[in-house]
């Protein structure tokens, strides 16, 4: 998409996208980039409303309690220093000042950020910097604190340290995109003349869905499982014809090439995003080449499920998407054969499909350069997921074998432990709040200080980790609850789909009548908000005994309530 | 190329980005004359012209014409 087909998307019928409000605060023109931001949002599903503040009046516009930007609420602020407008900035300090620039731009950043967090609620997300040598010291300018080269290098590992120690603030990865294109590609010194345009115009669009790639990541659309095909995709050659000593991985052929798209996918499952095979082949070959073959960097425990047969790959995928219980708009499938890879699209639009470069060595670099898998979270939990699913799988093969559900409950001696939100889980608690569209209840989203201010102002959090015989399942469910006079109303109501139908649910309810019994109140009131997404939990609360009163509200009476009955042993802490 | 099929070009390139099929340029044309053509929109035409034409302006040509004529003249210059 160039700028122009950005622009004629502002045109279009915006109805049905998600809406989003977003700032954009920068010390240079940005009209041109907040088209492009809310053209590229049409893209992705998005109705941004990109707020524009006035022109380099950063500051100005942060220090005023009655700006716009604080009275409609935006839940993102962009915020967009040049490293133009910071050279000037260098440029006119005394020489004695100068090996501090970094310190003290970071010292203004972190100002700016503590006032707009006086006022707002929103996401912070700073712009890196473009890393600019002025040729003042040439190569040497690394080794002097003096040049603008080090000074401006020096900021953004300064504003990363940030991002890393303040939960609130974001960093857009500018320079990497800058980087990518190349600078001369990027900026333009006649533009920026001319019109305090520090982008060419074909840039802005790759800037625009850097940002959007965040929001979406924000709101919760992000992809969870990466599903690769085998032959010619994870290895070179057909594994059913050539053998497993023929393959190309590692240093046969351009093995290399597989070897690398490999690695890339192992980073992706240790940073919590779910691998998938799905291959025409059969199944013990294919297994056979994970176990056997030394310079495999994938193992079979890297994968979660693993599809191998002759039926058709839209509906192995299916199958993988039901296995996995995540939502099928976060699948990314990747394989060699075109074929394949329009078979899946037409039979299940909803998966993102990427064409691939005829050249294998291009497979990687093409993928990396569609940034699909985009975050705004990583916790303890990311690195154990594969392992939790497989023992999910686990579970399925043992319900199997029970007569009874109640049998098969009994035996997996499950453990809960119930708690409230403390230092260790917000983290995990926010992200259930951002990652859950299924089992949630009311899809309010949660940053962790909101979060925290939630239990501050007198709510109750109820947060449920569940064990059993095969394995930790880790922090699966989260309540929230607030007090009104008699009445307890819960505010959100999530569980991960992978424990549904133990008894967490019926847990759940015994908690919160525990809860709100403590809270003095008589009532509880429970919510349904529907989505695209949560229909399955439509007749939840109806289905745990509360009686309708409308459309989606219903309430329990706490009086005439008898606890579940449920296989978990509890251990409140 | 003739100075007319420079000013067709570049008027089907003021039609594409304006989304205004009813523009017609004329030598004495200027952005006053044009209500999409602010000073936003002239970034988009300036750039689009220059790939179309495979030419350059000068940070000074940018603003510098004083209507499309002497843009268009400009343009036949730098395809000498």
């Amino acid at each position: 998409m160039n700028f122009n087909q950005l622009k004629k998307n502002l045109k279009k019928d915006y109805t049905g996208l998600k809406p989003i409000k977003a700032a954009l605060l920068g010390d240079t023109a940005t009209q041109l980039l907040a088209m492009a931001i809310r053209g590229q949002g049409y893209e992705a599903g998005l109705d941004i409303e990109v707020y524009e503040t006035d022109y380099d009046l950063i500051y100005e516009t942060v220090i005023n309690p009655a700006e716009k930007l604080y009275n409609n609420n935006y839940e993102y602020i962009f915020i967009f220093i040049s490293t133009e407008k910071l050279q000037q900035a260098f440029y006119k300090l005394p020489l004695q000042n100068r090996k501090t620039f970094a310190d003290e731009q970071q010292a203004y950043n972190v100002n700016l950020a503590t006032i707009i967090a006086q006022y707002s609620k929103a996401k912070i997300i700073f712009f890196n910097y473009a890393e600019i040598n002025d040729a003042v010291f040439g190569n040497f300018s690394a080794k002097t604190g003096f040049s603008f080269l080090h000074q401006i290098r020096k900021l953004n590992v300064l504003m990363q340290e940030l991002a890393v120690e303040h939960k609130n603030i974001f960093i857009a990865d500018v320079l990497s995109a800058v980087n990518k294109a190349g600078l001369t590609q990027a900026t333009s010194a006649k533009w920026y003349i001319t019109s305090q345009n520090v982008f060419q115009l074909d840039f802005l669009p790759t800037v625009a869905k850097l940002c959007t790639d965040m929001l979406l990541a924000f709101i919760g659309r992000f992809k969870k499982c990466l599903i690769l095909d085998l032959d010619n995709t994870t290895w070179g050659g057909i594994i059913g014809d050539d053998g497993i000593e023929n393959i190309e991985i590692g240093d046969l052929g351009i093995g290399k090439a597989f070897t690398a798209l490999q690695y890339w996918a192992k980073e992706l499952k240790q940073r919590g995003v779910l691998i998938a095979i799905c291959s025409k082949n059969e199944e013990d070959v294919a297994k056979n080449v994970f176990i056997n073959h030394p310079d495999m960097v994938l193992r079979l425990d890297d994968i979660s499920i693993f599809v191998a047969n002759w039926s058709n790959k839209g509906d192995n995928i299916r199958y993988i998407q039901e296995v996995l219980n995540i939502g099928m708009d976060s699948l990314v499938f990747i394989d060699d054969n075109p074929y394949e890879r329009e078979l899946v699209k037409t039979m299940l639009p909803e998966v993102t499909v990427p064409e691939l470069p005829i050249d294998p060595a291009d497979y990687l670099p093409y993928l990396q350069s569609l940034n699909l898998f985009e975050t705004v979270s990583f916790t303890d939990e990311d690195t154990v997921r594969t392992k939790q699913y497989q023992e999910e799988s686990k579970r399925v093969q043992l319900q199997q074998s029970f007569a009874s559900v109640d049998e098969y409950l009994a035996s997996l001696q499950m453990e809960a432990h119930i708690e409230t939100i403390n230092k260790f889980n917000l983290a995990r608690c926010a992200q259930l709040t951002q990652r859950s569209n299924q089992f949630n209840l009311t899809t309010i989203r949660y940053t962790e200080e909101q979060l925290q201010q939630f239990v501050d102002d007198g709510g109750v959090a109820i947060c449920i980790s569940l064990k059993d015989k095969f394995g930790d399942n880790g922090l699966i469910s989260l309540l929230l609850i607030e007090k009104n006079d008699d009445i307890a109303t819960v505010n959100t109501w999530i569980m991960s789909c992978r424990v549904l139908k133990r008894g967490v649910e019926e847990l759940a309810v015994n908690e919160m009548v525990k809860a709100a019994t403590a809270m003095g109140c008589n009532t509880i009131q429970g919510k349904y908000l529907p989505t695209a997404k949560n229909a399955m939990v439509k007749s939840l609360y109806t289905n745990m005994g509360f009686t309708a009163l409308h459309e989606n509200d219903s309430a329990l009476t706490i009086a005439t309530f008898a606890p579940f009955k449920t296989f978990i042993q509890t251990i409140n802490n | 190329m003739t100075q007319q099929e420079i000013k067709d070009q570049v008027q089907a390139i003021f039609i594409d980005i304006t989304d205004n099929p009813t523009i017609v340029l004329q030598d004495a044309t200027t952005s006053d004359d044009i209500e999409e053509w602010d000073s936003l929109t002239h970034i988009q035409l300036v750039v689009a012209i220059e790939k179309h034409f495979n030419v350059s302006f000068t940070a000074e040509e940018i603003g510098g014409y004083a209507n499309v004529g002497e843009m268009c003249v400009g343009i036949e210059q730098k395809l000498m």
